[in-house]
């Protein structure tokens, strides 16, 4: 073995610990670092392999509708199986309206819950809501979907929806929008699906809201702020990149419900319109009523609603994640 | 960013050179280090800012400190010394009822604010911050611009006009103003531990406060910008009440005219320590000739 410069001064006997060799340990790192950073390593690459695998297969078993109907599979609205035609525009319209409605009605309360439980309530009030909070979101979706179809969608069309229909459908603007009547609707999976995800958007900001240094918030008091101020100043500041990634969780939960929605939205195949109160479809609704009886090219149209709805929740959330990485930039400077 | 950094680099070497030089000299000329203020007899008669009488603190059961009571004069630098633990900071924000931010702080005792007592179930803490400012341990700017970071007081306040020339005002009376000019509108996130322990002066001096409280100002900073702070303050003191904890009793010594000395008492049945004020007065009387031997023993080194 050729000598290199380290081996020339290692003399054995006159060092420290008896031998000069034993500075080089068993090698570069540790071993157990080496084993560490090896599994960390492979659990991370399982991950994306994962991810990988689910999209391929997945385009996969697609591709025959994909290759039949090309772009008009996201541009079209006409869905009729017996006809071979797959237009999924209305279920992606569907999805996206029923989510964001769910975004509007839980985000508020959701923060509001957080920060009333993190900044205003004494302990002994805290402590229920947080327990409340969690077995809310240990509910499964299927509970919340047969209570929506057994009790809220019975309620809301003929008490709620009709009278706000009668009362302003016929305005402009808003008429838009508040129009229809049917209990199954856009508006009660919107409702449903804010019930669902509201413990989780109120779980994950309520962490991040804990995280906010006390430093901040004594800055922010020092200078006489009102509880009001500080939060507004201090503690939604610093929490904005978190609390957007909560709700981003809790908006990929919303579109990717299945069960609950289908059950409540209605099972309009093909519709399209601005009126809240009106049935409709999404993908995943339409994934779990049609797959049973659905071969051929249906089945692939129908796995091809996973792949748009795959889609779509990694554009959502990449875009979500830039937004709030520009903003906290700006704000942290550094 | 780089041609800020460049110019005020010489007068960071630069002031504290000066501040080491003024500080010998007075070790040297009088008869211990102390600033000459100080010893000016006419500030004895110096109008009372704060009157503190019998003051308790507990955390629920935990008596924190017990039976303070002194007094705090107009345009004075006070300076609270005293081992860890001997309730001096606990002290501190009695003055601007920080402490009701604590769950389960309790004060006993009164804290008279020109006559009137903050503790006074009426007196609203944030009406009390707004004329109290306070400075923290660890600079804690906003993650804004250093622009709205001054702004935010004035702003709290109501004060929605163009605020430039009070930003630009309070950055020059925190000596900060001729490094950060160029960068108004970038982060205070951006500056140095010690341009950022400025900007919270500044922000704190915004609003035009009585008094400021610092609660160890510099113990996060380096020796140079904790020159500069010490520096400051002796400009501040024409304009504000200054009232400082510190742990660096050499600083005490330097910049303040009075000093309380605070140490912690050992409760014999219940193995827990309780803070207490040992002795008040003129700052070079506590450093050269303490009444209370417990004073001395701290002073002089010989513990804590």
């Amino acid at each position: 073995m050729a000598m290199t410069p380290i081996d020339q001064h290692i003399a054995p006997g006159k060092f420290p610990g008896g031998d000069a060799a034993s500075l080089l340990g068993d090698g570069p790192g540790r071993r157990g670092d080496r084993i560490f950073r090896a599994v960390a390593l492979g659990a991370g690459l399982v991950v994306l392999v994962v991810l990988a695998l689910i999209a391929a297969s997945t385009t996969h078993e697609a591709w025959p509708a994909f290759r039949a109907e090309g772009l008009s599979f996201i541009t079209s609205s006409t869905w009729i199986p017996a006809e071979n035609k797959f237009g999924a525009l209305a279920f992606i319209y569907g999805t996206v309206l029923s989510s964001m409605l769910a975004l509007v009605l839980s985000v508020p309360v959701s923060l509001g819950i957080a920060l009333y439980a993190n900044e205003a309530a004494p302990s002994r009030i805290r402590r229920p809501i947080v327990y409340v909070m969690d077995l809310l979101a240990a509910i499964p979706s299927v509970v919340y979907g047969l209570w929506g179809i057994i009790v809220l969608a019975p309620f809301l069309g003929p008490n709620v929806y009709e009278p706000i229909n009668n009362a302003v459908g016929g305005w402009p603007v808003i008429g838009w929008f508040l129009k229809g009547t049917s209990g199954r609707s856009f508006m009660t999976a919107g409702i449903i699906l804010a019930i669902m995800i509201t413990p989780i958007i109120t779980s994950l900001s309520r962490e991040v809201i804990a995280t906010v240094p006390r430093a901040q918030r004594e800055a922010a008091y020092g200078m006489g702020a009102t509880r009001w101020e500080m939060i507004r100043t201090a503690v939604l500041p610093w929490g904005r990149g978190g609390i957007v990634g909560a709700v981003m969780l809790g908006l990929g939960r919303a579109m990717g419900e299945t069960i609950a929605v289908a059950l409540v939205i209605g099972s309009q195949t093909g519709q399209i319109t601005t009126h809240l109160f009106e049935a409709g479809d999404s993908m995943a609704a339409v994934i779990v009523n049609q797959f049973g009886e659905a071969t051929g090219t249906h089945r692939a149209a129908l796995v091809g609603l996973g792949v748009v709805l795959f889609l779509v929740t990694i554009l959502v959330n990449v875009s979500a994640r830039s937004i709030v990485g520009r903003f906290d930039r700006q704000a942290r400077g550094a | 960013m780089t041609e800020s950094t460049s110019t005020d680099l010489p007068q960071e070497v630069e002031e504290p050179m000066a501040t080491v030089a003024a500080s010998a000299s007075s070790v040297g000329g009088g008869p211990a280090m102390t600033p000459a203020a100080s010893s000016d007899p006419a500030s004895i008669g110096a109008e009372v800012v704060f009157d503190v009488r019998d003051l308790d603190v507990y955390y629920g059961a935990f008596r924190a400190v017990r039976d303070v009571n002194l007094q705090i004069h107009k345009k004075e630098i006070t300076a609270f010394i005293g081992p860890s633990g001997c309730g001096k900071s606990t002290v501190l924000r009695c003055f601007d009822r920080m402490n009701d931010l604590i769950e389960g702080a309790r004060v006993e005792g009164k804290v008279l604010y020109h006559g009137v007592d903050l503790y006074d179930d009426r007196v609203d803490p944030v009406e009390v911050r707004k004329r109290i400012g306070m400075v923290f341990q660890k600079p804690n700017p906003f993650p804004k611009s250093i622009y709205d970071n001054i702004a935010f007081g004035p702003r709290l306040a109501g004060n929605k006009e163009n605020l430039d020339d009070l930003v630009e005002r309070a950055l020059r009376q925190a000596a900060l103003w001729d490094e950060v000019k160029d960068r108004l509108k970038k982060s205070a996130m951006g500056l140095s531990g010690g341009q950022q322990q400025r900007l919270c002066i500044a922000r704190a001096i915004a609003v035009e406060p009585e008094v400021i409280l610092m609660d160890e100002p510099c113990s996060a900073l380096d020796p140079i910008a904790t020159a500069r702070i010490e520096d400051l303050m002796q400009e501040l003191k024409a304009e504000f009440t200054i009232l400082i904890v510190t742990h660096n009793m050499q600083q005490a010594a330097r910049v303040s005219d009075r000093t309380a000395f605070f140490t912690t008492e050992i409760n014999s049945h219940s193995d827990t320590r309780t803070g207490c004020l040992v002795e008040y007065a003129p700052t070079n009387k506590i450093f050269s000739a303490p009444e209370d031997e417990r004073t001395e023993n701290y002073v002089t080194g010989r513990f804590g």
